[in-house]
C-alpha cells in the first residue's frame, strides 16, 4: 500500500512481566479507509487504537501517522478523534458546547466555531439539540454527540472504541448504518473496535481479526467471511462448523480428510499440514444441503444424516444434524423453499465443491 | 416497645450532643449580667455590646478576614493536592495521603508549639500572614478529603475525551474536571473556613493583638470577666457555623445533582 495514513510497525505492548498485549503488530491504514480491529476481549484491538490514540505507550515500535512517528507524542498533540464506549460527554456542557470543545481549544473564532458546530450536528441529525444538556439525550443520541465532537475539528483519524456496546440491538443496527453513511459521505478515515463481528461485516472496508495480542487476518468483509485464513477467523467471523479430523491424503490444494465422526470428506487445503496431520475442516452452516432421503439418492459425496433438532427462526430454519458417530452439523436452510426432513427421520447432506476448507487444528478447546 | 427504646436513646444521644449549645443560646438574650437561670428578661443588650465594643468588633472582622483567607489557600493547595492523590496508585500514594492528612491527626498544640517555634525565625509570629498560613495548614485536610470525595464520582475518561479534543492536562482540568467537582472544592472551602473559625489553640500561641479572633477573644473574654457579651459572640459562632453546615449540605445535594444531570 502506498503511503497509508496510519501505520503500526512492529508495535509491541507489555504490562509489567505478564505476555504481551500485543506483539510485534504491523498493520496499515489506507486515507478514507473504515478499518475494524475484531476480537474477543483481551485479544489487543483496544489497546491497538489506544496506542493510536496516545492514551498507552507501545513498549516497542512506531506508529507513524503521515508519515511521523507519534508513539511518543501526548494524546493533546496527536489531533486524532475519539470516540469512547463510555460517550464521555462533558455533562456541565450543552451538546453545543460539547462540539465546540476542541474548536475552542484551537483558537477557532466565535463564528467559525458555530457555523462549524451546528453543521456537524446536522451531519448526525441533531441540529436543534445544540442547547439541551447530555443527560437529557437518549444513549444513541448521546453516542451521536460524541461522534460529532470527535469529527468537527476535521482529525486525519477517528478512533471508535466499541461506540455502540451500550446500546441495544436496534439502535445498534440503526447507529452501525448511520456511521457507515456518515464514512461514506465525508470519506474520512476511521479506525473501530468491536467484538461484535456481525457489526464488523456490517461497517467496515477492511477487517483486522485479533486473537492473543496478534492479527490472524487482515482482509475486506467478504473475502473474510469466504476465505478465511485460519481456524479461528472461520469460527470467529459468521457462524461455521468446524469439524476435527485427520488428514489422509493431499494433493495439492485438494485433502481428504477423515473426520473424527468417522466419513471420509474433501476440502481445500487452506493453512494445514499433510497426510497423518491433525486438522479441522469449516463449512458454512448455510452451504449445506439437507434432503429427506438416503445419501445414495442425493448422490456421489452426500452424507448420511440424522434430523436432530429443527428450530424455526422466520426466515430459515436451523437443523442440528448427527454425522457418523457422534459428530454434530449445523445446517442453516431458507424457510418455506422446499421441503426439510423431519426430527428423527433419515437425512442426507451434501455441500459444493469448494465449501469446505482445511485448517491447522489451532483452536483453543472450550 | 424495643423501637420505643431505641427512639428514647437517639433522643438521648442528640440531647448530650446539642443541650450545652443549647442551654447557652437563651443567655445571649438575658436582661441581666450574669450566666444564671432563669432569665430576669430579655434583652438584645449583649449584642448591642458586642457591635459597638472595641473589644469584640475587631476580633469579628479578624476572624471574617483569617478565615476567608485561610480557606482560600487551603482550597488552592488542597484542590490540586487531591487531584493528585486521586490520579495517583501504588504504596506512594499512602505515604503522601498521609502526609497531607497529618494535620488533621497530630494533636493541634503539638502543631501549635512547632508553629511557634518555626515561625519566630521566619518574623511570622503576630502577623495576618502567619496566622493565615496556620489555619490554611489545618484547613487542607479538610479540603483534601471533601475534594477527593467528589473525585470518586467524577470519571477519569472524561480527562481522555478532553485530551483528544485537543486540550492539555492543565486546560483539561480547568474546563472538563473542576467544573464537575466544583461543589466538592467549594465545600472543602467551607470546612476550612470553619476550621479556622473555631481555631483557638493556634490562634493563642502565635496571634498577637492585632490578630485576635473571636474565639480567641472568648477565651480571655471568660478570664478576665464573665461578660454575658461572650454568650452573645458564642451564639453567634453556632449560627455560622449552622449556616456553613447547610452550605456544605447544598453543594453536596447540587454536587450529586450534577452527576446525575
Amino acid at each position: 500500500m502506498a503511503d497509508p495514513l496510519v501505520r503500526f510497525e512492529r508495535v509491541r505492548k507489555t504490562y509489567g512481566t505478564g505476555a504481551a498485549a500485543v506483539q510485534s503488530l504491523d498493520l496499515d491504514i489506507a486515507r478514507g479507509e473504515l478499518m475494524t480491529l475484531l476480537g474477543p476481549s483481551g485479544s489487543g484491538k483496544t489497546t491497538t487504537l489506544m496506542m493510536l490514540a496516545g492514551f498507552e505507550l507501545p513498549s516497542e515500535g512506531r506508529i507513524l501517522l503521515e508519515g511521523r512517528d507519534i508513539a511518543q507524542t501526548a494524546p493533546h498533540r496527536r489531533g486524532i478523534g475519539v470516540v469512547f464506549q463510555s460517550y464521555a460527554l462533558f455533562p456541565h456542557m450543552t451538546v453545543a458546547e460539547n462540539v465546540a470543545f476542541p474548536l475552542s481549544v484551537r483558537g477557532v473564532g466565535r463564528s467559525e466555531r458555530d457555523s462549524r458546530v451546528a453543521k456537524a450536528l446536522d451531519m448526525v441529525r441533531l441540529g436543534g439539540f445544540g442547547d439541551r444538556r447530555p443527560a437529557q439525550l437518549s444513549g444513541g443520541q448521546q453516542q451521536r454527540v460524541a461522534l460529532a465532537r470527535a469529527m468537527v475539528f476535521e482529525p486525519p483519524i477517528v478512533l471508535l472504541d466499541e461506540p455502540l456496546g451500550a446500546l441495544d440491538k436496534a439502535l445498534r443496527e440503526e447507529m452501525q448504518l448511520e456511521i457507515r453513511h456518515i464514512h461514506q459521505r465525508l470519506g474520512v478515515t476511521m479506525m473501530y473496535v468491536t467484538h461484535d463481528q456481525a457489526e464488523a461485516l456490517t461497517l467496515s472496508d477492511r477487517i483486522a481479526v485479533f486473537e492473543g495480542g496478534r492479527i490472524r487476518q487482515c482482509a475486506d468483509p467478504k473475502a473474510l467471511y469466504d476465505r478465511p485464513a485460519d481456524a479461528f477467523v472461520a469460527g470467529f467471523v459468521g457462524e461455521n462448523n468446524l469439524l476435527p479430523g485427520t488428514i489422509e491424503a493431499r494433493d495439492g490444494e485438494e485433502c481428504s480428510i477423515r473426520l473424527r465422526c468417522g466419513p471420509l470428506v474433501q476440502a481445500s487445503a487452506v493453512d494445514c499440514g499433510g497426510r497423518g496431520e491433525a486438522c479441522v475442516v469449516a463449512i458454512r452452516p448455510e452451504r449445506i444441503a439437507v434432503a429427506g432421503v438416503t445419501a445414495s439418492d442425493l448422490g456421489e459425496g452426500a452424507l448420511p444424516a440424522t434430523v436432530l433438532e429443527a428450530i424455526f427462526l422466520g426466515d430459515h430454519v436451523r437443523l442440528r444434524l448427527g454425522v457418523g458417530d457422534g459428530g454434530e452439523i449445523l445446517a442453516k436452510r431458507p424457510a418455506g423453499v422446499g421441503s426439510l426432513p423431519e426430527p428423527g427421520g433419515p437425512a442426507a447432506i451434501a455441500w459444493p465443491e469448494g465449501a469446505a476448507f482445511a485448517f491447522r487444528d489451532t483452536t483453543p478447546r472450550v | 416497645m424495643a423501637r420505643g427504646i431505641l427512639w428514647a436513646l437517639g433522643v438521648l444521644v442528640a440531647l448530650f450532643l446539642v443541650a450545652p449549645i443549647v442551654a447557652i443560646l437563651p443567655l445571649s438574650f438575658s436582661a441581666g449580667s450574669f450566666l444564671f437561670y432563669p432569665l430576669p428578661g430579655l434583652s438584645l443588650r449583649w449584642y448591642e455590646d458586642f457591635f459597638a465594643s472595641p473589644f469584640w468588633l475587631p476580633a469579628f472582622w479578624n476572624s471574617m478576614g483569617i478565615g476567608t483567607a485561610a480557606a482560600a489557600l487551603a482550597t488552592l493547595l488542597g484542590t490540586p493536592a487531591a487531584f493528585g492523590l486521586w490520579r495517583m496508585t501504588g504504596a506512594f500514594r499512602a505515604v503522601a495521603m498521609g502526609i497531607v492528612l497529618a494535620p488533621m491527626v497530630v494533636p493541634v498544640i503539638v502543631v501549635a508549639v512547632a508553629l511557634l517555634l518555626a515561625f519566630g525565625p521566619l518574623g511570622l509570629v503576630a502577623t495576618h500572614t502567619g496566622l493565615v498560613i496556620a489555619h490554611a495548614m489545618l484547613g487542607v485536610p479538610f479540603v483534601v478529603v471533601t475534594v477527593l470525595a467528589s473525585l470518586e464520582a467524577f470519571d477519569p475518561v472524561q480527562l481522555r475525551a478532553a485530551a483528544a479534543c485537543g486540550a492539555g492536562p492543565v486546560r483539561a482540568f480547568f474546563r472538563v474536571c473542576l467544573p464537575q467537582i466544583a461543589p466538592g472544592v467549594a465545600a472543602g472551602a467551607v470546612f476550612a473556613f470553619a476550621t479556622s473559625l473555631d481555631e483557638v489553640v493556634v490562634a493563642l500561641f502565635i496571634a498577637g493583638p492585632a490578630q485576635r479572633t473571636l474565639p480567641r477573644q472568648m477565651f480571655s473574654g471568660l478570664n478576665d470577666q464573665i461578660s454575658l457579651t461572650t454568650t452573645a459572640a458564642a451564639a453567634m459562632l453556632v449560627v455560622m457555623s449552622v449556616l456553613l453546615l447547610l452550605a456544605v449540605a447544598w453543594l453536596q445535594a447540587r454536587g450529586r445533582r450534577r452527576v446525575q444531570g
